[in-house]
């Protein structure tokens, strides 16, 4: 009897299980799928049967709505090719200073000890976790002020805000995992700290720094709400996600606004997608101990 | 701060001679002759490692919230912020009770809160049940687990866009087939308040675009909860399904009386976390709805607010009351959760 409603209850979950999967399979693959498939379709195809999001042969090979949405603004297009530069720039800048400033910060957090550690490491979580909203006003109020509103500049500085907490919280969560030995010997051989970081801790932390890097660069590259609050006005200082949520409030195609929204993936779609194994372990990082 | 990293450089190479023996409680505190200048040198550096991210961090986060007060107690307008003078003293309450005073504002938090705790819980829920499927080994499991990450991982505009699409009443596949399958006319499912579908013959009602903005951040954010329940569940120690399997238990058992009370730390923080960030939302409401069809939250209007009316004070009294009621709310999950468990 107990061995029959175990069977049972076997072969159910198994069902149970393979729905599922087909279900998160359906939900995630689908949406991905029709992006991609849509974003090379021509428009008045879809517009006579929507459920022909197939691609003909001739429709890819063309790629007309990719070169739409790459041509300058001159020529016709919708100039991502800039779009492309402005949000590559204030990523990498993003990265940079984040992860430069983030590194020795989580170093002293996690190894040294100072008056106000606690606060500080307390403050980063809250600041974490403080809306963008609240701040937005002040900011766009200063940076009007004193002219840095309609910069790239401008923008890379508030993006600082956000990105250090997390480089900061990440890196510490890594330090502190890493064994002091090492450390400590270079340190009674006569290094100094700043030689210990540079020759011992940066090399080890290595993985790390490129998994806090990537993460950043993302935070960067898909950040939307200052972006609008900043930038609106100037076309061409647009970074992608700004670019794109504009066109969509014009008269276009929307199997042109599925090519920038392929454009504007693709980057972060890689990065994840080779380095995904570092990325999960550094988000989830120090919050499954407990 | 007068010494730059590099004096500290110096002066720490300067001191070789020190026995680096452990004084107790710090690993890495070398006592000195002179008792506290070690630990002084010790603090200095820190100070001078961690100087760069908190300032940047403080000049761009308290300050502004500071301001962000000073702003709320004044009559501003957009265009007036040539010849603004933030020391000139004429503050007034005006702005909050613009704010407050509004027809809609009841309807705006409540709009809000409800926002947050359904995404919140269906994405928690998704989570886990993802979760779950993923844990056990199947054929494509990596491609599984990669896909899922997907919605999570793709910029948020993008994947607003791509719902848009996908609900666009002209060539959208999802609003076609809800349409065949609910019998609901044409729907617009973004801007309508609500729509009627019929099910075996009965009707009812369903907010439309609410629904949908609730849907899509549970879509956008299951991944996050996902991995963060995954990593938990591959730490739980075997031996207690073992045990339990031993005793007779079912696997329905050994969830609810194993797995679930595992998870419950995990639980706490993704609520509370996701509760924070959704409760501020503007970026996934802004770009899927524009806050039509009942589903204008907070975030959203302080940004009506500074630019559809240009009222930077009214703009700014609004953002303090959303930190406010997020704050006591808070504060009532910290006086009724048991901390161990958050931590």
């Amino acid at each position: 009897m107990t061995v029959r409603s175990r069977n049972a209850e076997y072969w159910t979950l198994g069902v149970l299980k393979w729905a599922s999967i087909a279900f998160f399979i359906a939900i995630t693959a689908f949406p991905l799928l029709y992006m991609v498939t849509l974003s090379f379709k021509d428009i008045a195809e879809v517009l006579l049967n929507p459920a022909n999001f197939f691609p003909s042969w001739s429709e890819v090979s063309s790629l007309e709505t990719y070169r739409n949405v790459l041509r300058p603004a001159e020529e016709g297009g919708r100039g991502f090719v800039r779009l492309l530069r402005n949000s590559a720039l204030v990523a990498l800048a993003t990265v940079l200073i984040t992860v430069g400033t983030g590194t020795l910060a989580a170093y002293a957090a996690a190894r040294l000890r100072f008056f106000g550690k606690r606060t500080i490491n307390m403050a980063m979580v809250l600041v974490y976790l403080f809306p963008a909203i609240v701040m937005a006003i002040p900011l766009f109020v200063v940076f009007t002020a004193i002219g840095l509103r309609d910069s790239l500049v401008g923008l890379t500085i508030v993006y600082l805000a956000q990105t250090i907490p997390v480089a900061l919280y990440m890196l510490r969560s890594y330090f502190v995992t890493v064994p002091v030995e090492v450390e400590e010997s270079a340190l009674i051989d006569g290094c100094s700290r700043l030689a210990v970081i540079w020759r011992i801790v940066l090399p080890l932390a290595a993985p790390a720094l490129a998994a806090v890097s990537l993460y950043v660069f993302m935070i960067a590259w898909n950040e939307f709400l200052y972006a609008l609050l900043f930038l609106t006005q100037s076309p061409e200082l647009w970074t992608l996600p700004l670019g794109l949520q504009q066109l969509d409030s014009q008269e276009i195609p929307r199997t042109v606004l599925m090519a920038g929204a392929v454009v504007i993936s693709l980057p972060v779609i890689l990065i994840f997608f080779v380095a995904e194994r570092y990325l999960v372990e550094g988000l989830t990082a120090g919050s499954v101990k407990g | 701060m007068t010494q730059g990293p590099g004096d500290e450089l110096r002066e720490i190479n300067s001191a070789p001679e020190v026995a680096l023996v452990e004084e107790g409680a710090g690993p890495s505190t070398p006592p000195s002759p002179g008792g506290s200048t070690i630990r002084q040198r010790e603090q200095r550096l820190a100070f001078g490692l961690i100087a760069p991210a908190v300032i940047i961090v403080l000049a761009l986060v308290l300050l502004p919230v500071l301001w962000n007060v000073a702003l709320s107690l004044r009559e501003l307008r957009l265009i007036e912020l040539q010849n603004f003078n933030p020391l000139a003293f004429d503050f007034s309450l005006e702005n909050y009770e613009e704010v407050i005073g509004d027809s809609d504002f009841i309807e705006l938090l409540r709009t809000t809160l409800l926002y947050a705790v359904l995404g919140t819980s269906l994405s928690i829920l998704m989570g886990l049940w993802a979760a779950l499927v993923v844990q056990s080994a199947f054929r494509g499991r990596s491609l599984v687990r990669g896909l899922i990450l997907f919605p999570y991982v793709v910029p948020v505009v993008a994947a607003a866009l791509l719902w848009r699409t996908m609900l666009n009443p002209q060539i959208g596949i999802l609003n076609s087939w809800i349409q065949s399958v609910f019998n609901t006319g044409n729907v617009d499912f973004l801007t309508s308040r609500s729509f009627d579908i019929q099910i075996f013959g009965l009707e009812f009602g369903l907010p439309a675009a609410f629904t949908m903005i609730i849907l899509f951040e549970g879509w956008r954010s299951f991944p996050f909860a996902f991995l963060f329940i995954l990593a938990r569940l591959q730490a739980l120690p075997g031996e207690l399904y073992e045990a339990a399997e031993v005793d007779g238990a079912s696997a329905l058992q050994g969830f609810f009386h194993i797995t679930l009370p595992q998870l419950r730390g995990v639980f706490a923080v993704l609520f509370l976390l996701r509760f924070i960030w959704t409760f501020n939302t503007f970026d996934e409401i802004y770009l899927l709805t524009g806050g039509a069809g009942g589903t204008q939250v907070v975030s959203v209007e302080i940004f009506e607010y500074l630019f559809g009316r240009s009222d930077i004070g009214a703009a700014a009294a609004l953002s303090i009351v959303l930190a406010l009621f997020l704050a006591v709310l808070l504060l009532l999950y910290f006086r009724f959760v048991p901390t161990e468990e958050t931590g």
